[in-house]
């Protein structure tokens, strides 16, 4: 493993985390808050889209990000092979 | 079966629960005390997290306050789930990979500093310590509503259990009573939700049921009816709420960098064996969280159909059963201001403080309908009715008719949700003297047997300052899990990120930001919410920021005050640079 692509690693884990943390922005603050007004014009079911983003929406795709983040970084830790060691029980 | 007979049998159960794991998992070294020895499957450990992050407050009072404040209640739901996005992209696998045991312990090697890691301290310490008082005050609370017990007995039973488990177990015993503690809470939390919605909408599934049609066979959206319901009353509409967009906006963000800022929660990422299990782990605890998180603003839109449908302009001789035992513990009241004999629910409070039932010789004195009379003077609303926001989740069952079971079912999950939350700061606070001042500052050489015994020491000595606070609560603890968060996202959360992130980041700046932030946050809120309350309104805040939300600007300035002070000063040095390099990677 050399410097060059460890470099490279640390790269694209950033970029990764910007995009993430660029949709958990959008869907929070902007769909759950600035836009919220706005999309409640639109209703699906019961709920008015704005206050489904902010007290439903988010808080699933929060949880979608973190286990996208989690499998991309496991696929890139063996791609350049920073994987951790499987230790003994 | 009585309601009080079902919760001694609850109760009972659970706790014997607690002490045989307690038993079971006395901790021998210091390893196997702060962090159980790194070897806590990321599951449990997620689980564990959930049980820890979820409070008194999740479970009690957080569907309570939603119902009562309509769309602005997304920032508790947004506020307290967010944070663990940027814990799993920005935090956890870094601190995990460092691999000490405290955050403390992260600041203080990170920025190569006492004096850094003595003002993490003070902050682990004052983060702590508020957030603990308002969990035992919980305890006391479920003990002197459900069994009839003295709030002093209640709060010395709970610090009874924690300290059996927390000064025994260490962090062992905390990750398995906390999951033993989780699964309590959330079939408490759920068992109510799954009833009251199918009976309100036929559909049992309150994440659907809260957007689904009514079955009383009025063909309306149960949402469209409570808007409606709320219009009438003069109330702003439930689905659109009263808070400005900026101080929306600024709450959410202090709220979910402060969760990622709390050492408790931080802390539980170093209990998992390995890099990848830290990421993971905190997506388990994400799901554990959102099952009650996505469920408490159901429970917030039944509750308040029930409320409004069932109270407003019903004559009072023809209340139901539960207004009537509500009544007498003066959290549900209410004042015939226009003589009608009928409640009127109105914007507004209806009366001057919180309720004091009027007595004569401990005889509750009543009024010309058999109501409770009270003592405080009435305003000038039309508001007859007053709410505490707490009973929304206690009386929850009973105003659904649901068994008495589940109403015990909920007090046995309101005692699981405040002791896992203490024992998870207590640790934090217990771990803070006997390894970050005692073994770090004053006393290197100290063997880890002694280290062990101070941290047990000062566990139990939290435990009873825990449990004063609990006995006699300063009049300010709910204003003050305001500044816990503030403080944690005006301290800890831009040092941590700037450390991981910025390997040029030196101590001068990371030190004078973490003081410049945490004052000013401590100077905002304690301006308003402790000096001069009453000024505590939008017109004086700047910027339209509540108290609240101000840990966000204290956050900011800490961003600006480290990397401008930073630039002053020299770069760290090599050996930091590299323990910098070397945490961002996995392996290597």
């Amino acid at each position: 493993m050399n410097n060059h692509n460890l470099k490279e690693y640390w790269a694209i884990n950033i970029r990764y985390v910007l995009i993430l943390i660029s949709i958990w922005f959008v869907v929070s603050y902007g769909f759950g808050i600035l836009l919220a007004p706005t999309l409640n014009n639109i209703q699906i079911g019961g709920f008015k889209l704005g206050f489904w983003f902010a007290q439903q929406g988010s808080i699933y795709v929060f949880v979608i990000l973190i286990f996208v983040y989690v499998y991309l970084m496991n696929k890139l830790d063996i791609r350049f092979g920073v994987q951790e060691v499987e230790k003994g029980p | 079966m009585s309601v009080q007979m079902w919760t001694y049998i609850f109760v009972g159960i659970t706790f014997s629960l607690y002490i045989g794991i307690a038993i079971w998992s006395k901790a021998s070294s210091t390893s196997e005390f702060y962090v159980a020895k790194g070897t806590v499957n990321p599951l449990i450990n997620g689980m564990a997290t959930a049980a820890d992050w979820m409070s008194a407050a999740s479970f009690l009072s957080m569907a309570g306050l939603i119902s009562f404040m309509g769309y602005d209640g997304a920032v508790y739901l947004m506020g307290w789930t967010g944070g663990y996005v940027l814990l799993a992209l920005t935090l956890a696998p870094y601190l995990r990979k460092f691999g000490k045991f405290t955050v403390p312990d992260f600041i203080g090697d990170r920025y190569y500093s006492q004096i850094a890691r003595t003002v993490a301290v003070i902050c682990a310490l004052i983060v702590s310590f508020t957030y603990v008082a308002g969990q035992m005050r919980g305890v006391g609370l479920v003990f002197s509503k459900f069994l009839e017990v003295d709030i002093f007995w209640g709060v010395i039973i709970g610090m009874a259990i924690v300290f059996l488990y927390a000064v025994l177990g260490g962090m062992k015993g905390i990750t398995y009573t906390q999951v033993a503690q989780y699964c309590v809470l959330i079939f408490a939390f759920m068992v109510p939700a799954f009833f009251i919605s199918a009976q309100l909408t036929g559909n049992p599934i309150p994440q659907l049921g809260f957007g689904s049609k009514l079955v009383d066979g009025s063909d309306m959206y149960l949402l469209d009816k409570l808007d409606q319901l709320h219009t009438e009353l003069g109330f702003a509409a439930y689905t659109s709420g009263t808070k400005s967009m900026q101080d929306i906006f600024f709450i959410t963000v202090a709220l979910m960098v402060g969760t990622a800022g709390l050492p408790h929660v931080i802390v539980r990422f170093f209990t998992v064996p390995k890099v990848k299990d830290a990421r993971i782990s905190v997506g388990y605890a994400l799901i554990f969280i959102a099952i009650l998180y996505t469920t408490a603003p159901a429970i917030a839109v039944f509750s308040r159909t029930n409320l409004i449908t069932t109270v407003n302009q019903q004559p009072y001789d023809q209340i139901p059963e539960w207004f009537i035992t509500w009544e007498e513990t003066a959290l549900l009241n209410w004042v015939d201001k226009n003589g009608d004999g009928r409640i009127t629910y109105a914007p507004g409070q209806a009366i001057v403080g919180s309720p004091e039932i009027n007595r004569t010789n401990g005889e509750i004195v009543r009024g010309e309908y058999g109501e409770v009379t009270l003592l405080n003077p009435l305003t000038s609303t039309e508001n007859e009715l007053y709410v505490d926001r707490d009973i929304m989740v206690l009386a929850n069952p009973e105003i659904a008719g649901l068994p008495n079971w589940v109403a015990a079912l909920v007090a046995a999950g309101g005692l699981a949700a405040a002791l896992s939350t203490a024992a998870g700061l207590l640790l934090v606070i217990s771990t803070s003297v006997s390894h970050d001042l005692i073994k770090k500052q004053f006393n290197p050489d100290i063997s880890d047997k002694k280290e062990l015994l101070y941290a047990r020491i000062a566990a139990g000595f939290a435990v009873l300052v825990a449990g004063y606070f609990g006995i006699n609560p300063p009049g300010f603890v709910a204003e003050v899990v305001a500044i816990a968060f503030g403080l944690a996202a005006a301290s800890f959360f831009p040092a941590i990120i700037l450390g991981i992130f910025y390997k040029k980041m030196n101590r001068e700046g990371a030190i004078a930001g973490m003081i410049v932030g945490l004052l000013f946050t401590f100077a905002y809120i304690g301006f308003f919410k402790l000096l001069y309350p009453e000024y505590n309104t939008p017109e004086y805040w700047w910027f339209g920021i509540s108290p609240e939300g101000i840990g966000t600007f204290g956050m900011l300035i800490n961003l600006v005050v480290s990397l401008a002070v930073g630039i002053i000063f020299p770069d760290p040095p090599e050996e930091v640079q590299e323990m910098v390099e070397s945490i961002r990677y996995p392996r290597a």
